[in-house]
């Protein structure tokens, strides 16, 4: 079945042109941020919080640690999500002819990643001096001399018109939860427009329980000082049967869904069946 | 410049030090420099090209997912052309169903089928101070073989041939290679280790693995705290030939106690001998003539020890005991062939040997510098094999998603997992040794009431081949 193919209101396109005309100085995208939160599914603030971190962002011991160990169970997943290789077969670059578009790719600590397996990696991010740090960091990291990221700053309903039905895999990693509840259905929208039919979307995020209520925002942030304040607001997170109506009535089919586990001593992510603090999903596009 | 560049070949370690200095204000790191003296960069360094280095050498090369990656096999010995002699080596292993899997996986396994191999299709453990008595049979593991019993050299032979195969492509070996001294990443952003050897010649790489037996010198250069002790025994080998010719199929071993004795079955009419017995004794066997070794041998295996009456007694009411229960346990007794000729003796220390840890940054153990065991489960070998198979598998996952080969993080994982495996086994076996080693009439009744119901009790027994049998 064919889902209805989604298009942009008229006032979010004439938007978004307004916007890609102005200089985007962050000071700017903070003024726009009161008028531009009715149509764009970018919380500027949200965007400044994350823009303040970029000197560490790519400190692997520093407030983003547990986001570049959280590679080592996301990277498998997506991976094994577009890809099954027979033990024997496998090859250091499983991802080759893969297109792949990572939305609210930050620093490029996945991007990075993915683009390692060889995978044809679009970063899109809403904060532009994120994207030029993912930028510099790429076109420095020796291994990626032959496959780099192609970054840009755009939100996400911007980045889709031009991209409809052209990436393989699609990843939201810890970024669903950052953006209003009244526009997550856009969101989810866009990301599935720029999806190939068959193709599929992977996206983690906290899970909204009163446990994660008291460890991933009071612990992690308050307590354990492992995430910087005011990372997450507890009301914007979602539940995994939420996510998953949202996916589904946009035209996917949800295929996995696993709890995540972090143990901050020992810097390690696991997979486990709870889903009380923090989930991956995989869906496919219905053809 | 000309003269710095000079120095720099004369005298390493002031030169590394000028260069950190220089290296701190331009940017440059230590190894980019020093690549001039250095002879070749690898991924991966294996040092030594035993069994069980040379078969991680050779499942890096079979296995796609290595196959970017540079590896050096590094072996003191020369490489001398092997030639398939009638008579049998003296020194041979007891290789588990797994391992033949292992071997199977990187078609070893059929050039050792095509020089020679005797499968084991059952065994006989017995106590000289009782009746107590164990057995383990093919018939109780679906059918297939307990064991099989390969010389050394036969299956190094088999494992070098897949090893130079043109399948082979990435591994680079150097023969008669004199190893000076490591020098090991010390920071985190230090990610090199460095090789020096004899000759001058440096080898650097991301990955260095210690396969150098029990004094292992990566295993030293790593620091790490290793426990060990020796057994003041000596394991006596020979090329034993049988009194009468069988269908050779059963291993059997004795514990006398002195120590184990067992004779590994090589073909209808011969045996290997393996046994452990105080280093004196191992002396006096070796030094006399082969008549009187074949008589003392013939002792070991059918002498009558004295016997201590209320041990007797309650083994004999266990049995009766068990019989009625139904549950009298595996095969009967069978009779110990006679030996009568032994050839080509010789002996070697035993002892014991843990490695606190198998890994550090960029390092990793494996087979005996990580853990050396008693020969008399025939397991030391096994267990190596088991660690190739683990570390591949490890790097293998580290290398497909992405990671760097030597991610701590991956090497620790297969630490974790090779210590949960080895070191019960280890004190398994020790505990084994140790109770068999003393003839007190409590200890010889605990251990013979043990053996005799660990034999009448299926369940038991199957786990404990079937650890036994697991890598």
């Amino acid at each position: 079945m064919l889902s209805s193919p989604f298009r942009l209101p008229a006032s979010s396109i004439k938007h978004a042109k307004l916007l890609s005309s102005l200089p985007q100085e962050p000071m700017l995208l903070r003024a726009l941020g009161a008028q531009q939160k009715h149509q764009s599914t970018v919380d500027p603030q949200d965007v400044q919080k994350h823009t303040d971190l970029k000197s560490q962002w790519w400190d692997t011991t520093g407030p983003m640690k547990a986001l570049h160990s959280f590679n080592h169970v996301r990277i498998p997943f997506i991976r094994d999500g577009l890809v099954q290789i027979p033990v024997k077969e496998r090859t250091t670059t499983p991802l080759c002819g893969q297109s792949v578009l990572d939305v609210g790719c930050g620093g490029g600590i996945l991007s990075e990643g993915l683009a390692q397996l060889g995978a044809k990696v679009t970063g899109i991010d809403a904060s532009k001096e994120l994207i030029e740090l993912a930028r510099t960091h790429s076109a420095g990291n020796t291994k990626l001399q032959e496959n780099q990221p192609t970054y840009c700053c755009c939100p996400i309903e911007e980045h889709a018109p031009a991209h409809t039905g052209l990436y393989d895999g699609v990843v939201a990693s810890e970024i669903i939860e950052h953006i209003d509840n009244d526009k997550k259905e856009l969101f989810v929208k866009s990301c599935l427009d720029t999806l190939k039919p068959g193709g599929r979307i992977f996206l983690t995020t906290p899970t909204r329980s009163s446990l994660s209520k008291v460890t991933v925002v009071y612990m992690a942030e308050y307590v354990l000082n492992i995430v910087p304040r005011g990372t997450h607001d507890h009301s914007k997170f979602m539940t995994p049967t939420e996510l998953t109506f949202l996916l589904e009535r946009n035209g996917c089919h949800v295929e996995m869904v696993l709890g995540l586990c972090y143990n901050f001593v020992t810097n390690r992510w696991t997979f486990t069946k709870n889903t009380s603090l923090q989930f991956a999903l995989q869906a496919v596009k219905n053809a | 410049m000309m003269m710095l560049q000079r120095n720099l070949r004369r005298n390493t370690v002031v030169v590394t030090k000028i260069i950190r200095t220089l290296g701190a204000d331009r940017g440059y790191s230590t190894n980019q420099i020093n690549s001039e003296q250095i002879k070749g960069e690898y991924d991966i360094i294996i040092a030594g090209g035993g069994m069980v280095g040379c078969t991680l050498a050779c499942s890096m090369g079979k296995n796609k997912i290595f196959s970017n990656l540079k590896v050096l096999l590094l072996e003191g010995s020369p490489d001398k052309p092997f030639e398939l002699k009638p008579e049998y080596s003296n020194r041979v292993v007891a290789l588990n169903q797994n391992t033949k899997a292992l071997m199977n996986s990187m078609n070893i396994w059929s050039h050792v089928e095509n020089m020679r191999l005797q499968p084991v299709r059952h065994m006989q453990v017995w106590d000289a101070c009782s009746d107590a008595l164990i057995t383990f049979s093919s018939s109780e593991i679906m059918d297939d073989d307990v064991a099989y019993i390969v010389e050394n050299d036969v299956l190094l032979h088999a494992v070098n041939t897949e090893l130079k195969s043109p399948e082979v492509s990435n591994v680079n070996v150097v023969y008669g290679a004199k190893i000076a001294n490591y020098e090991l990443p010390k920071t985190a952003s230090d990610s090199r280790s460095l090789v020096r050897m004899g000759n001058g010649d440096v080898y650097s790489c991301q990955l260095l693995i210690g396969a150098d037996g029990a004094n292992s010198a990566v295993r030293q250069a790593m620091g790490v705290q290793n426990l060990a002790w020796s057994y003041d025994q000596m394991g006596v080998v020979a090329t034993l030939e049988l009194s009468e010719e069988t269908n050779n199929i059963t291993a059997w071993q004795r514990f006398l106690p002195s120590g184990p004795v067992a004779l590994l079955p090589l073909n209808p009419r011969m045996s290997s001998l393996v046994w452990s017995t105080s280093v004196e004794h191992a002396k006096q066997l070796l030094a006399m003539p082969e008549e009187r070794f074949v008589d003392a041998l013939n002792d070991a295996l059918w002498k009558q020890y004295p016997r201590s009456t209320p041990v007797d007694a309650a083994m004999s009411w266990l049995g009766d005991t068990l019989r009625q229960l139904g549950a009298s346990g595996g095969a009967a007794r069978q009779l110990t062939p006679s030996v009568r000729r032994a050839q080509r003796r010789a002996a070697f220390p035993l002892a014991f040997g843990h490695s606190t840890r198998y890994v550090a940054r960029g390092t990793a153990l494996i087979g005996d510098a990580a853990h050396r065991v008693h020969p008399l489960a025939g397991q030391g070998v096994n267990l190596g094999f088991g660690d190739v198979k683990h570390l591949t598998e490890f790097l293998g996952d580290a290398l497909y998603q992405g990671l760097d080969v030597a991610h701590h993080s991956w090497l620790e994982k297969y630490e974790s997992v090779r210590q949960k495996h080895n070191i019960p086994t280890q004190l398994a076996i020790e505990a084994i040794h140790r109770l068999y080693s003393v003839d007190l009439p409590p200890f010889v009744l605990i251990r013979s009431l043990g053996l005799t119901l660990t034999n009448a009790l299926k369940p038991v027994k199957k786990l404990i081949m079937d650890h036994a049998v697991a890598t």
